[in-house]
């Protein structure tokens, strides 16, 4: 049986203790899928998995306050759930995790590239174990899974969920490269080549919000600092400097929470390079504190305890 | 008036304007196009996809400055300005569903009662040079809200792309104004070529849908919670769709304070915010995504067809259906609550 079978079997087997249970089901178009919110069996027929299911589905978690849902989930999702348990914003007894063994995503924005016209333009797609054939605009064209996979699945070291309480799928063993180029690549910069780059970058950023609201681990949302009214910490202007301002904010409030998911620059509409910020901000964390968010229970992030002295910051040796 | 431009005089004619006016215009950064200032140099993209944002902060900057504040002097009054827009605009290279989106604001800001001088110094101080299209996205519904690929309303000069330039159609005073540019040649038979295409992309919209029904359905929907939280279920109530909508225009003021100067900003808002509706008292009629989701497809589908002749809140150009993080689409929202049966 497919993986897909054996995911809708599960499912069914557990919706009637459950309010749903979300998984993805195609979107607008062939190319894009949407969350998908099971109820009943009938719409289990809509479900799919595969390399355009990309939406980290945990991030609708802590919106269901109280009552018992299930979650489909890939190997990085997995970690968004061990975080949101680790920092009490979701129940372990009130969610049922679907976990998928995930051969990757892809990145809408390396297709969108790689295509001889705009996706917005596409006709159909057919998902293959290596490639994607897609016809857009009257052309068709192949593209190699490899070529258009997610950064986060280039350096992927969970593809299978690591917090399930079924797994589907045949584990991986993986083998996930050292670092990723394009960080390398932007970390060799000098500073001021990086403000001018973000200078640039941020006079695109329209403050949608889009990057916050998507992230699982933001969980402030309505009460937001970048939105509050009273008192008002941050202008409404949208300036570069005022816009990177605001992603100052959601970095240092990730600090040690970030599990790396990408859905906050998947879910940028001007496709800003958000990522650059937060893995640079993990490394930091793994430097100094020696944590990854999101892959161990009972971890708690850095910034949520106090201790009157770190282990690894020597606070009093100068 | 009918006449040709090749694809290199109009990156001309864009060059030129910047000396007069503040030219907006489809530039390509970093693998996005978005509507931005345009100046000589740049790459103009017209062509290989729609703009993810819109062209309406030529209209309706996402920040402006309605007034500024001086305190000299603490104890003197402090000197107040105000900073009603100045110059020219000209927005190239839109869309017709972008050009006709601002129109959704001209009974909102300009009433007997209130008039917005900034938006209406903006609007008619700027040119809409737009681009009728070839072919539909996906996401594009601007033939079902009473508009088309093609369509004029809005623009000052249609063009339709033939060969290696565009057929150029004045639509208005202002319109002819820039054609007369000694960039625009004669049009020769080329319109009739414009024509055929105008018709074929209209062709490939495919049948409308209906939305005449849209206004009382949606609001016989109005108290039903359970079928604003099934529809709502996926939206992550961020607000991308309202900054990227041509035809969104609710705003927030806020003060910019710096000490002894402050500056009085207006700048867009959206109504997926808690702070949209969020009361002085703390009460908050709008508490959750399902509220505001319910306002901003009834504000569009059904609150504003009301008050304003039947017309559509929406140019049906998609954006916000592409651009949704998690592919909410109000199409589809307002077809479920068409479709509705108890
Ligand atoms: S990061 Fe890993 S688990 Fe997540 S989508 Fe990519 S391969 Fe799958
Ligand atoms: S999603 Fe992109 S445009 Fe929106 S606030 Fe975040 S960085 Fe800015
Ligand atoms: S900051 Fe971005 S990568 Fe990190 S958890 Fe949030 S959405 Fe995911
Ligand atoms: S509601 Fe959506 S489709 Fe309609 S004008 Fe706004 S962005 Fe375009
Ligand atoms: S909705 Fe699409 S086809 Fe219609 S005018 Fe806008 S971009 Fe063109």
């Amino acid at each position: 049986m497919s993986q897909l079978d054996d995911l809708k079997n599960a499912i069914k087997s557990h919706l009637g203790e459950l309010e749903c249970v979300i998984g993805w089901e195609q979107g607008y178009d062939p190319l894009h899928a949407t969350p998908l919110f099971i109820r009943t069996e009938a719409d289990l027929d809509r479900l799919i998995i595969g390399p355009l299911a990309v939406h980290n589905l945990a991030t609708y978690l802590p919106g269901f306050k109280g009552k018992k849902i299930g979650v489909v989930v890939k190997g990085c999702d997995s970690k968004s759930v061990i975080q949101l348990l680790n920092e009490n914003l979701i129940n372990r007894e009130n969610v049922v995790v679907f976990g998928l063994c995930c051969d990757g995503v892809v990145s809408q924005r390396k297709i969108r590239a790689a295509l001889p016209a705009d996706p917005g333009f596409v006709e159909s797609v057919e998902v293959g174990a290596q490639d994607l054939k897609i016809s857009v605009a009257g052309q068709s064209a192949t593209l190699k899974l490899s070529d258009v996979l997610a950064d986060k699945c280039l350096v992927c070291a969970t593809p299978d969920a690591i917090i399930s309480d079924v797994l589907i799928g045949a584990a991986h063993t993986p083998a996930p490269a050292a670092s990723l180029a394009c960080q390398d690549e932007f970390e060799a910069k000098s500073d001021a080549e990086k403000l001018a780059f973000w200078q640039e970058t941020m006079s695109r950023c329209i403050r949608c919000y889009a990057c916050r609201n998507a992230c699982p681990m933001c969980v402030c949302r309505d009460y937001c600092i970048a939105t509050s009214r009273d008192p008002l910490w941050i202008s409404q202007d949208n300036s570069p400097a005022e816009n990177m301002m605001f992603q100052m904010v959601h970095v240092s409030h990730l600090a040690g929470r970030c599990t790396e998911c990408g859905e906050c620059e998947r879910a940028c509409p001007v496709d800003i390079p958000l990522m650059l910020l937060r893995r640079w901000m993990n490394k930091q964390v793994k430097d100094v504190f020696e944590l990854q968010a999101g892959t161990a229970l009972e971890q708690t992030p850095p910034l949520l305890t106090f201790k009157v002295e770190e282990e690894r910051i020597n606070e009093r040796g100068w | 008036m009918e006449r040709f431009i090749t694809k290199e005089n109009l990156i001309r004619l864009a060059e030129e304007l910047t000396a007069t006016c503040r030219v907006l215009a489809p530039v390509a950064s970093c693998g996005t196009v978005t509507f931005r200032r345009f100046l000589p140099g740049m790459v103009l993209d017209m062509h290989s996809r729609m703009a993810a944002v819109s062209p309406k902060a030529a209209t309706f900057p996402q920040t402006e400055t309605l007034l500024t504040v001086k305190r000299e002097i603490p104890e003197k009054k402090p000197e107040i300005t105000e900073t009603l827009p100045e110059g020219k605009n000209v927005v190239i290279g839109c869309r017709p569903c972008g050009a006709r989106g601002k129109l959704i604001f001209n009974p909102v800001y300009e009433t007997d009662k209130t008039k917005d001088p900034y938006y209406i110094t903006r609007r008619d101080n700027t040119v809409f040079i737009s681009l009728a299209c070839d072919r539909p996205e996906t996401t594009c519904f601007c033939h079902s809200v009473g508009s088309g690929p093609a369509d004029a309303e809005g623009s000052d000069v249609l063009l339709t792309l033939v060969g290696e330039g565009y057929v150029a159609r004045s639509v208005t005073p202002a319109g002819e104004e820039v054609m007369k540019s000694s960039l625009f040649a004669d049009a020769g038979d080329k319109g009739k070529e414009a024509d055929a295409k105008n018709v074929r992309a209209r062709e490939l919209m495919g049948e409308a849908h209906d939305y005449a029904s849209a206004p009382a359905q949606l609001l016989a929907r109005f108290d039903d919670m359970d079928f604003w939280q099934a529809q709502s279920a996926k939206c992550i109530s961020c607000g991308a769709c309202t900054y990227m909508c041509p035809t969104c225009y609710c705003f927030n003021i806020t003060d910019d304070d710096l000490g002894l100067e402050s500056r009085r900003i207006r700048s867009w808002d959206n109504c997926m915010s808690h702070t949209f509706t969020l009361e002085g008292s703390g009460h908050n009629p709008r508490p959750t995504k399902a509220h505001r989701l319910k306002n901003r497809v009834g504000h569009k589908f059904s609150y504003y067809p009301d008050l304003h002749k039947g017309v559509i809140a929406c140019c049906g150009c998609g954006r916000c259906i592409k651009q949704c993080p998690a592919g909410v689409d109000i199409r589809q929202i307002v077809k479920a609550a068409q479709e509705y049966s108890e």
